[in-house]
């Protein structure tokens, strides 16, 4: 019983710092729609500068909680700088564009932590006044932990107060519902958020400084609050306060509960709550419907029209490229360009849902994933051959994508696509987790291609035939009545229903048909690899789609292809010529976002018809 | 604590040994180039003291006129983490930089993906770090071999110790996935035979690097075991060994911990570095042999800082692979397989063998308690576990993997 109580207690002070960072995420997401993939990143930073503040004042009370209360001003001010720099200059762009920005910070962070602090983990000081513990029920509690337990609820009330008492804090919730009616009326939007932003981080800071006692310091803190953060904040409702802090409440006594029962469990956990709070609750617990956004209902997206003729030209021109100079080639090229082509099905494959369904998907490698494990198991224990598998990849891959998609497609927006994510993890768990099957994370090995497609350039044609096979396939459906319906639905639910196109079946359809098209570039990329693991699903392969869709330009049918091709050429370069590749890849990405705000084939595209009218 | 090595430094410092090494130049003829690959950007702080010893052994082999008058050198390579990048990386450096052999590895799986590429391509893979049974045993293959002490090994060095405590129920913390699942698993097997009085009472596996320490510990508290077995390491240990101090967790219970007394680990502790723990480890500052001492005060005065055993992983896999290469006649693989397969060479740790047998080396680890010395952790009344000592018998090897 004793031990009971002490576990929720555990559970409460977890859910309480959990509370601190998604606090932040979610009033930066209610007012300005960001999707900030930095705010880990804020945290992580907020941890090393307390740790650095903490260190070199004097020590007590004065240097321990002046260092945590500075640290958490100066993340607020490196937000500021962020958004001010970086976001401020991006908001026009496509849904999501911000995100992309966001991760090139990400990036960025990441490499300049390392470069200030170090490698080497760091240990902070404990608190003063709070170092040891508490008798409860004949057992130890540590006090900081006592002492976060308050602090999420008193951040709780202040921000209540500062939302519910200021004229500012009105002006926020104002336009956390609908922004555009706060702008009509003359509010400086600018100001406000700027003035959300800075709020936003110096929570994400303060959740990071205050870790400090209780955790150690390491660069792999971003990372690992990220999705737990967007968790909350989906769970709760998007830009809900009082949903967040329940929803923290709810994940941190379930993970300590759930190890008692389940040690295994923590993998999936969060997840798991997710996906089912939301099948039941697609706005999360406390969240209202998004009010339409006026800009959405109204304009519609820019009309996909055939190709003009010099894009044509263009596109053959490529090809035969691709089909004439690899026997030219060594081997590593062909691998590469092999990849290139697995790469671009994959990302024309999302673009399909994203661009013309409208609806993101943070969840997409699950199908590639699940296509190359598809193909693997095929492989591994019926003894399938090579094409019995590729054959199985893009089925496996569907089916999932059928099951998935019944449930996704009927939420909108980030509830859609954290859902996507949702079940992406639980996927990518069981893959993880069912040894016996999978082989776990150590995967399955030997998936090599038969003897015929042995040589790498056979190979690569084979993939090429397909992937480009697949890619035309999905172009020619956007263009088909079915692609006219899609669009409709994006464009405007309610005039599809209207004119009576199912616009639930014609999602669900949509994304079970990119489902499959992953699963063909999942199948090739396993026996181009020889081997699958779980990381083939995991979200950094999630994360790689988005980026390479947003980069190339959502609204255009070559977007994706582009968007492949540079993000995967530019990788595989920067990480043989240097060891700051993720520095460097940051900072073109944010240079990228900059200039070319509806992504590379959208400026050029933007820059086509300037020149030569609407085509 | 003194600072890591910055990456910058370390390229820095690479340029500056060119420019200033004379001895690079006695060497004749086309250098022999080593692929190395490696989680760089994943995994910071054990491949930082790696890559620097790796340079420092690299640069003492060519000062020494190289193999046969010829220089190594080697092309670096950074996987991310990710094991279908790393094959990605492996096919580059075979293809287009026409490395000799292959090296490297840190996770488990980016192992068992190297090694699975060698034995498709057919080109020797000296795996370095990775753990994982798997990657010599029932993923063993003719092109793989690994150099550090495997799971299996460590915790049968462990499980020595642990025999002899007079304690019965044990819990056990492991980190999710293929090493933390394994240890556990060897652990409990080797522990039941050598003791069958003994029972598990609990277990708990969080996620790596994602360790929810207050529940975690609360959880093994409630089953009240008389001994821990710990199998976390890093970030997760640090908040591990902080919730558990706090909470009373390790007062009268012994623990038992794989990689501990390991400097990566040992040292973020600071002076809350738990005392009395039985560890796997390096206590570098108190090894005073002939062949770990020069190693030491090199690494020291080329990197103007202590070695972890990061290090000498680095370093000992670079003398594994010139000894190699120097009573090769040829460079062509099949060849330098042959040689591999049994390879004797002088490690910092003492003399080790590659067996041929399942491609493992004998390197050992060192065995101790944890105590609390200036303000900081290190061993005590350790001992070097040789690794021969630590294997099963051979035609248990055989049992366990695949005979051509």
């Amino acid at each position: 019983m004793e031990n009971l109580v002490l576990q929720a207690l555990s559970g409460l002070a977890s859910a309480s710092s959990l509370f601190l960072v998604a606090s932040g995420l979610t009033v930066i997401f209610g007012v300005s729609r960001v999707v900030n993939f930095a705010h880990g990143s804020f945290y992580m930073l907020g941890a090393y500068l307390a740790y650095t503040l903490v260190t070199h004042l004097p020590r007590g009370h004065l240097g321990f909680w002046g260092g945590v209360i500075g640290a958490a001003v100066l993340v607020g001010l490196i937000g500021l700088a962020v958004e001010m720099l970086l976001l401020r200059r991006i908001y026009r762009a496509p849904e999501l564009f911000q995100l992309l920005a966001t991760f090139g910070v990400v990036l960025i962070v990441q490499e300049l932590t390392q470069m200030i602090w170090g490698a080497q983990d760091l240990l902070g000081p404990r608190a003063p006044g709070l170092r040891g513990s508490a008798e409860i029920l004949g057992l130890r509690f540590p006090l900081y932990e006592l002492f976060l337990i308050g602090v999420g609820p008193v951040v709780l009330g202040l921000l209540v107060l500062l939302f519910r008492r200021t004229r500012w804090g009105t002006l926020v919730r104002a336009a956390t519902q609908d922004r555009e009616m706060v702008g009509a009326l003359g509010v400086n939007q600018r100001m406000l958020f700027t003035s959300v932003f800075f709020l936003g981080s110096l929570l994400a800071g303060l959740g990071g400084a205050l870790q400090l006692p209780r955790e150690s310091v390491n660069l792999h803190m971003d990372l690992s609050i990220i999705t737990e953060a967007f968790v909350v904040v989906v769970v709760g409702g998007l830009g809900s306060l009082t949903g967040a802090a329940l929803a923290a409440l709810l994940i941190g006594e379930l993970h300590a509960f759930g190890i008692l029962i389940v040690p295994k469990i923590t993998l999936v956990l969060v997840f798991l709550v997710m996906a089912l709070v939301l099948v039941v609750r697609p706005h999360g617990l406390l969240g209202k419907p998004e009010a339409a956004a006026r800009g959405g209902q109204g304009s519609a997206e820019p009309v996909i029209g055939p190709a003009p003729a010099a894009l044509r030209w263009l596109a053959l021109a490529a090809l035969g490229l691709a089909v004439v100079v690899p026997p030219f080639l060594g081997d590593y090229a062909i691998s590469v360009l092999t990849e290139l082509a697995t790469a671009v099905l994959f990302a024309a494959s999302l673009h399909l849902i994203m661009g013309p369904g409208g609806m993101a998907s943070f969840g997409h490698a699950a199908y590639f994933g699940l296509g190359a494990y598809g193909a693997a198991l095929a492989a591994q224990w019926l003894g399938a051959p090579m094409l019995a598998g590729l054959a199985l990849a893009p089925l496996a891959a569907g089916v999932f994508g059928l099951v998935f998609g019944y449930f996704c497609v009927r939420l909108s927006g980030v509830y859609a696509a954290m859902l996507t994510l949702a079940f992406a993890q639980i996927a990518w768990s069981v893959a993880f987790q069912w040894v016996e099957v999978t082989g776990g994370d150590n995967g399955i090995l030997g998936v090599w291609p038969d003897a015929w497609a042995a040589p790498k350039l056979v190979f690569y044609y084979l993939a090429l035939a397909l992937c480009l096979g697949a890619t035309l396939l999905l172009r020619r459906v956007v263009h088909a009545p079915f692609g006219y319906a899609l669009r409709a639905q994006r464009d405007s639910a309610l005039r599809a229903e209207a004119i009576g196109i199912d616009a639930f079946r014609i999602r669900w359809l949509g994304f079970a048909l990119a489902a499959a098209a992953a699963g063909i570039a999942g199948g090739l990329f396993a026996y181009g690899k020889g081997s699958v693991f779980p990381t083939y699903m995991g979200i950094p392969r999630s994360v790689d789609a988005l980026l390479m869709v947003l980069l190339g330009g959502v609204q255009t049918l070559s977007g994706p292809i582009i968007g492949a091709l540079a993000f995967t050429g530019l990788q595989e370069q920067l990480v043989r010529l240097t060891d700051l590749w993720r520095l460097i890849l940051g900072a073109v990405i944010v240079l990228l976002v900059l200039f070319f705000p509806q992504g590379l084939a959208g400026a050029t595209r933007a820059r086509w018809e300037a020149r030569h009218g609407d085509a | 604590m003194e600072r890591a090595i910055g990456r910058r430094h370390i390229l820095a410092g690479a340029g500056m040994a060119a420019l200033a090494a004379p001895g690079i130049a006695r060497a004749q003829g086309e250098p022999i180039r080593i692929g190395e690959i490696n989680s760089y950007s994943a995994q910071p702080a054990f491949l930082q003291p790696y890559r620097n010893a790796w340079t420092l052994a690299q640069e003492q082999v060519n000062a020494a006129g190289g193999i046969n008058g010829r220089r190594i050198e080697t092309v670096f390579r950074d996987d991310a983490g990710r094991p279908e990048d790393a094959v990605r990386l492996a096919g580059e450096l075979v293809n287009a930089e026409k490395v000799t052999l292959l090296a490297g590895g840190f996770l488990s799986n980016v192992g068992l993906a190297l090694g699975d590429f060698a034995n498709q391509n057919k080109k020797l893979f000296v795996a370095s770090e990775p753990l994982t049974d798997a990657l010599v045993w029932s993923k063993g293959n003719r092109y793989t071999f690994r150099l550090r002490a495997s799971t299996y090994m460590q915790s049968a060095m462990l499980v020595e110790e642990a025999a002899k405590l007079p304690v019965k129920r044990w819990a056990t913390v492991a980190p999710n996935y293929e090493y933390g699942q394994s240890a556990v698993r060897w652990f409990k097997e080797l522990l039941g035979r050598a003791r069958p009085d003994v029972q598990f009472v609990a277990e708990q596996f969080p996620a790596l690097g994602r360790i929810d320490a207050g529940a975690t510990v609360q959880a093994l508290a409630a089953a009240n075991p008389e001994a821990i077995f710990n199998v976390t390491f890093g970030a997760d240990l640090t908040n591990f060994v902080r919730q558990g101090s706090t909470r009373g967790l390790f007062e009268r219970r012994r623990v038992v911990s794989l990689l501990t007394g390991e400097p990566e680990y040992l040292d973020p502790l600071g002076d809350e570095a738990p005392e009395g723990w039985i560890v796997t480890g390096y206590p570098w500052e108190q090894i005073d042999t002939p062949a770990h001492t020069p190693f030491r005060e090199a690494y020291r005065r080329r990197w103007n800082d202590y070695p972890r055993l990061g290090s000498v992983v680095g370093y000992d896999t670079v003398m594994a692979i010139a000894a190699l290469l120097k009573k090769s006649p040829s460079l062509e693989t099949e060849g330098l397989v042959d040689g591999m397969a049994g390879l004797q060479f002088q490690s910092v740790l003492g003399p080790v063998q590659f067996r041929a047998i399942d491609h493992q080396s004998t390197m050992g680890a060192f065995v101790g308690r944890t105590v609390l010395k200036n303000g900081k952790g290190a061993m005590a009344d350790w001992r070097y576990a040789d690794g021969k000592d630590y294997l099963p018998a051979d035609d248990v090897v055989r049992t366990l993997r695949p005979q051509a």
